[in-house]
């Protein structure tokens, strides 16, 4: 975990990207350069965040109040961008953490392992390694799955189909977990677990999203390795120093280029909202758009010149180089389209049916206290928050650029808004931010740095974690509605 | 009946008829709106859109307006409305934020109006103005609610609240201007229809979304809400600020709210998750419903009251695809159920007592036990006159007094203090609590103790060490002497009369034993209150409760060693009546193994009365110690365990069950025992005994108890030096890396136990810190203070 070091062995320590080990199986005489990045995170530049942090009181204050480590770490650092979202999640992160839960501790932390190894997270398996044991949990459970009680090993099946495939959650799940037995969980110790899970699953995507690095300096007092990968590839980082592969890149962007890009962002906004008033689309136009985006989705990923590898290579090689997986079973396991090809259809999640704030709040409060109350704030809070800036332009409504990022994240995992035009997302989001987009809340162990900076290049890096924290909260929501209203169906 | 003629009245001589029933719909109900002729109703939701004929006996299928090829999203209701003014014409609120209106007057098979696509969000509501035969109000998702009159084709005006989402809006029905709008912030707005520029009012009236809301039909000021905060609650928007009238708590987040025609205070509500039922409340009543509808198997969507001045009929529609009519007399009534009373201590120790009066008066046979010792003071009767049910208006409020000095617990205080549980033999510890309690007068419990003593003892620990101890008791005493004199008298003639039911038998002596026994209960508490000095009614209590005891028992245990139970009360012939009567059992469990030993004892027994103490004794000794295995009585100090558990003195019942451990636990169900340990140590707690109740707890035998003990045992401290809590040792600082605890003494870390002056906040190992104080007055760590270590 040290980065300070120059030795080759520091480098051996960052994932290669199946990119690089393709390069570097053909030609084993490649340096890697060491990465250029410190500070919290690899994406953004040091002073950026620490600019901002050194003012800010109300950050400190509000570590003191609600970090469980009482430190202040890397997410917690770049977040503080944006210090009003800051408060909300830190006081529900805190509150599932140490407040009054059904849930033991221990077993808190361990859920959140679980789940931040679904994606290969070891920032966050780290940092709830180091809780786990400080909380009283038993260390031979790090040692894999196979050494926790059977209950927490049930558990396993919710949390792979929440990190990738929420949809195909269904009652039975719920069931077969609440069924009276010797391993059975309670409602409401289930429900704890889910928001635990459904909230480090979108942590991770942010962690990945923000290229949050590792904590400084670990404490390893326990006597405990720590998993010390950091799953950027050097490749990522190295382009630091704007030697841009233009092959890799797909494309030179000059500076002019992005600002008309922004222009044209600005352009098309402005052009939606007047549109809207006098033309409107028809009622089939409607709903074909949405699955077009849904199916266009499928693409996205697939078609990007940097990542178009086989399937297979992909995931071998992930199973392969992390340490993690010893927390999961079935790793192969990953996203899936909503909606495949040549597949049969599944239904459509119709949001307006199952909202978070007509059903889903009222059944987590109900199971889980007050748990509602902090996650309905910080949702609002996500959702509105808006300094109705743009890069470089100011009193600009982004109303609809939010409302575009928030459905679409819900679009991939088969949400669908009725009161929608999903012909906005694709007005709205260019393809190398769609990329980006399906990455983080997809696939976040893939995230490069390549991607982040390939998309608004004229905005500022506060705006690119303000969408990061979008869609954290999105994918959040729409794992917590998928798992709500299974439980939902199993109480009725 | 009354109700029916009005109703027949105000609908021009059509009288409603029907019955509870439900139909099948093909899909989930969003919504449900009933025709001015409540004859019929329509159900909307994401895809159905269906007019259903309410006819006696069902409901027929009149109509699908949901027509064409494609299914089109502005078919997807979230709400729909009938006009009240116009049969022809309905409203519905589609998902995608279109306003739809209906003209069922048209001849084509498509009976869609007009179109209205102006809100960006799902529309949650429309309304019809209530007189107004064009005018249709809608509230969207976006915020805004629009006014649209169906004559033109767009909206006349449209008005922002400034807020998220506008969840419900509805006319005033008196007030011809004016319209209500909730929102998702937990705001209520009142708007006027002509002013679209600022609302009239806005004020908070829930915690959270404001889902429903609906004016009075009658009263011109009334509103009430629901939000997803479990609430309804009444507004009178009438005075300056808006009053809150009423407030209903539910169990659920309230849906759809709609006030009962014809009944001034009912209003039905439905909830949003988890719960199915439809509630009608009396606002004034707000802890338990006036009526349950518990017909729909998923959450109820829609309700709405057939007829604006029928109060007796309710349709729903739901989430389970059931359309349902609901007769108010076939409701559940949970009050029915409910057993309205209501038990509170007063700060002096009176109790108060509400029930309803009915089951006061059924149940007066169990008066005894709850007017055991305290009097009822007074009996009062209050009818509460705006009380709608009179049935349940009735209750009867006794309160008890506490007489001075008689609820003194005092006694329990002394006794939990003064017993010995462990540490000394059986006999030692036996002898110890007896003479507590006998000190404390509690001559009953004195006895029992000095009875466990003999039975479980073995001779050979009990020597006359202990003979000479109760000799010379009850000879100070002077008072229990006369006693035992008296039972010496009475006690040949049980003995005989034992013997008597040897020889023929068990059926005749139970009662002559019995009558004995109960003569001599009333021999003793005559004496006892003569000379006692003892608070009179509490040993009347006592009394009142051996007599309970007896006459309870004897059905069922229809024994010759009933007895015993009663009699240890003095000192020694009972002592020799334990020996006396229990041969009789052992004979007849084993009648033909030895007829010899039964006539020895007998021998033994017709000799005790005449003997000395001492001799007697002794033989009675050697008698159970050869004969009688203490497992024998272990039944019977099971029934005395129990009996004093029943009585409410549970602490002899958990002092014996601790004292004689594994001898008698066996017996004794594991759930019982718990039951007695938990209610012991909840009272000791109470007392603030806490170094008791901790014995207590770590000499119980039952898991559930001692692990009290183990619970939140953890002790937080927080570094001296960076405030934060130190969570994985109590000595070092993760943060800081520093050591927090250091002896003032000797400079070193404070592993263990760590004391403190509460003055100057310096301490360290407490045998450091108690040497230094010993010679110095000052703080050891040199700031002057004058600490002080007691």
């Amino acid at each position: 975990m040290n980065r300070g070091g120059s030795s080759p062995s520091a480098a051996a320590n960052y994932l290669l990207c199946t990119n690089c080990r393709k390069v570097l199986r053909k030609d084993k005489r490649i340096r890697v350069s060491q990465p250029l990045t410190r500070g919290p995170s690899a994406f953004i530049p040091e002073k950026e965040v620490v600019q901002a942090n050194t003012v800010d009181e109300r950050t400190n204050f509000l570590v003191e109040e609600y970090s469980t480590s009482g430190r202040l770490d890397n997410i917690t650092q770049v977040m503080s961008l944006h210090t009003q979202y800051l408060e909300s999640f830190l006081r529900s992160q805190f509150y599932m953490l140490r407040m009054d839960g059904p849930l033991p501790l221990p077993y808190r932390h361990y859920i959140a392992i679980m789940a931040a190894a679904r994606h290969q997270c070891s920032y966050l398996i780290n940092m709830h390694v180091d809780e786990f044991l400080k909380t009283g949990g038993i260390a031979e459970w790090l040692n894999g799955l196979e050494y926790v009680p059977q209950r927490l090993k049930n558990l396993n099946e919710i949390n792979k189909l929440l990190a990738h495939r929420p949809w195909l959650i269904t009652k039975e799940h719920i069931q077969k977990l609440v069924k009276t037995g010797e391993n059975n969980w309670s409602l409401p110790e289930l429900v704890h677990a889910v928001v635990l899970l459904a909230h480090y699953h979108a942590l991770a995507s942010f962690v990945f999203g923000s290229g949050i690095n590792p904590e400084r300096d670990p404490e390893i007092s326990n006597g405990f390795t720590l998993i010390s990968v950091n799953n950027f590839c050097v490749c990522d980082l190295a382009n630091d120093n704007n030697i841009e592969n233009a092959s890799l890149s797909g494309g030179n962007f000059g500076i002019v280029d992005s600002l008309s890009e922004l222009e044209a962002l600005m352009e098309r906004m402005k052009r939606l909202q007047e549109e809207r008033e006098d033309e409107e689309a028809s009622q089939e136009e409607m709903s074909t758009r949405f699955e077009k985006e849904k199916k266009e989705s499928l693409f996205v990923v697939s078609g990007d010149t940097f990542h178009s590898f086989p399937h297979s290579d992909f995931e071998d090689d992930m199973i392969i180089t992390s340490d993690v997986s010893r927390y999961i079973e079935d790793p192969g396991f990953g996203y899936e389209d909503f909606a495949r090809r040549g597949e049969e259809h599944l239904p459509t999640f119709r949001a307006q049916d199952y909202t978070w704030e007509n059903h889903g709040f009222s059944l987590v409060n109900r199971l889980y206290s007050d748990i509602g109350h902090l996650l309905d704030e910080k949702f609002r809070m996500v959702y509105n928050l808006t300094y109705n800036t743009m890069a470089t332009h100011e009193d600009v409504d982004t109303t609809m650029l939010r409302r575009a990022l928030f459905n679409y994240v819900h679009c991939m995992f088969g949400i669908r808004y009725d009161d929608y035009d999903y012909g906005e997302v694709n007005q709205l989001l260019e393809r190398s931010l769609k990329v980006y987009i399906k990455t983080v809340t997809c696939y976040p162990e893939r995230t490069t740095k390549r991607m982040y900076d390939s998309y608004w290049r004229q905005f500022k890096h506060s705006e690119k974690v303000h969408v990061n924290l979008l869609l954290m909260e999105a994918r959040m929501q729409a794992e917590l509605l998928y798992a709500l209203r299974a439980i939902t169906r199993h109480l009725t | 009946m009354e109700k029916m003629s009005r109703v027949t009245t105000a609908l021009g001589g059509s009288v409603l008829t029907g019955r509870t029933m439900h139909c099948h719909l093909d899909a989930p109900a969003n919504a449900i709106s009933v025709c001015r002729d409540a004859a019929q109703v329509v159900v909307a939701g994401r895809s159905i859109f269906k007019i259903y004929a309410i006819e006696e006996e069902q409901f027929v299928e009149k109509l699908n307006l949901r027509v064409g090829r494609k299914p089109s999203l502005n078919l997807s209701c979230a709400d729909v409305v009938w006009h009240q003014m116009d049969e022809n014409l309905l409203a519905t609120a589609a998902t995608n934020g279109v306003v739809v209106t209906w003209n069922l007057g048209r001849p084509s098979r498509n009976k869609q109006d007009q179109l209205f696509t102006e809100h960006k969000r799902t529309v949650n509501k429309v309304c019809f103005h209530p007189t107004e035969a064009h005018v249709l109000l809608s509230g969207s998702q976006d915020g805004f609610m629009k006014c649209f009159d169906l004559r033109r084709k767009d909206s006349v005006s449209t008005f922002s609240g400034q807020s998220e989402s506008v969840r419900d809006v509805q006319f005033s029905i008196r007030d011809y201007f004016t319209f209500a709008s909730t929102f998702e912030n937990g705001n209520v707005q009142l708007w006027d229809i002509r002013r679209p520029d600022r609302c009239e009012r806005m004020f908070t009236a829930h915690n959270g979304p404001v889902f429903c809301c609906d004016w009075h039909p009658e009263d011109r000021g009334w509103l009430a809400t629901g939000g997803r905060d479990k609430m309804v609650k009444v507004w009178d928007m009438t005075t300056h600020r808006a009053k809150e009238m009423h407030c209903v708590q539910t169990i659920a987040s309230v849906a759809r709210v709609k006030w009962r025609p014809e009944c001034r205070h009912h209003l039905a509500t439905c909830s949003m998750m988890v719960d199915h039922n439809i509630y009608v409340w009396d606002v004034r009543r707000p802890f338990v419903p006036a009526a349950m509808f518990e017909e729909h198997r998923d959450v109820t969507t829609g309700i709405a009251w057939r007829h604006p001045h029928d109060p007796s009929f309710l349709l729903s529609g739901s989430k389970d695809s059931s359309l349902c009519q609901h007769l108010f007399r076939d409701a559940s009534q949970p009050v029915e159920r409910a057993n309205p009373e209501g038990l509170c201590y007063g700060l002096f120790g009176d109790l108060a007592f509400a029930a309803k009066e009915s089951l006061v008066a059924a149940e007066s046979g169990r008066k005894p036990y709850t007017g055991d010792r305290r009097h009822p003071i007074f009996f009062k009767r209050k009818l509460d006159p705006a009380e709608p049910f009179a049935g349940l208006a009735s209750s009867a409020l006794s309160v008890f007094e506490t007489e001075p000095g008689g609820g003194s617990m005092r006694w329990f205080v002394d006794t939990a203090e003064r017993y010995a549980l462990a540490g000394r033999p059986l006999a030692e510890l036996c002898d110890h609590n007896a003479k507590v309690a006998r000190e404390l007068g509690r001559n009953q419990v004195a006895q029992t103790w000095t009875m466990l003593r003999i039975i479980y003892c073995s001779p050979g620990l009990v020597p006359t060490a202990n003979l000479n101890h109760s000799v010379g008791k009850g000879g100070s005493c002077g008072l229990p002497l006369m006693n035992s004199f008296n039972l010496k008298d009475m006690a040949p003639g049980l003995g005989s009369e034992a013997r008597l039911d040897r020889s023929k038998g068990d059926a005749r002596s139970d009662t002559v034993l019995l009558d004995s026994s109960a003569t001599l209960i009333t021999n003793e508490d005559n004496e006892e209150t003569e000379g006692s000095d003892v608070p009179a009614d509490y040993l009347l209590g006592d009394v009142e409760g051996e007599e309970d005891e007896l006459y309870l028992l004897d059905p069922e245990h229809a024994h010759p060693e009933e007895p015993e139970c009663v009699l240890p009360q003095e000192a020694f012939p009972l002592r020799h009546e334990i020996v006396d009567t229990p041969p009789g059992p052992e004979h007849l469990q084993d009648k033909a193994d030895s007829p010899h030993v039964s006539g020895s004892e007998a021998d033994v027994a017709s000799l005790a009365p005449v003997d000395s103490c001492f001799s007697l004794l002794s033989v009675s000794h050697a008698l159970y110690d050869s004969r009688l295995p203490p497992d024998f009585f272990s039944v019977l100090v099971r029934d005395m365990l129990h009996f004093y558990a029943e009585q409410g003195d549970v602490q002899m019942a958990v002092s014996v069950l601790i004292i004689l451990g594994e001898r008698v636990r066996k017996d004794i169900d594991e759930q019982t025992q718990e039951h007695w340990y938990t209610s012991y140590i909840d009272l000791l707690q109470r007392f603030r005994l806490w170094n008791v109740s901790n014995e207590v707890v770590k000499l119980s035998t039952s898991r559930a108890v001692s692990c009290l003990n183990q619970a939140s045992t953890t002790l937080h401290v927080n570094c001296s030096h960076c405030k934060r809590p130190m969570s994985s040792r109590g000595w070092v600082c993760d943060r800081c890396h520093r050591c927090a605890s250091m002896c003032a003494v000797c400079h070193h870390v404070v592993k263990g136990l760590f004391v403190w002056c509460q003055g100057c906040s310096h301490g360290g190992h407490l045998q450091h810190i108690m040497k230094w104080l010993e010679g110095s007055s000052h703080c050891p760590a040199g700031c002057g203070h004058l600490c002080e270590y007691s």
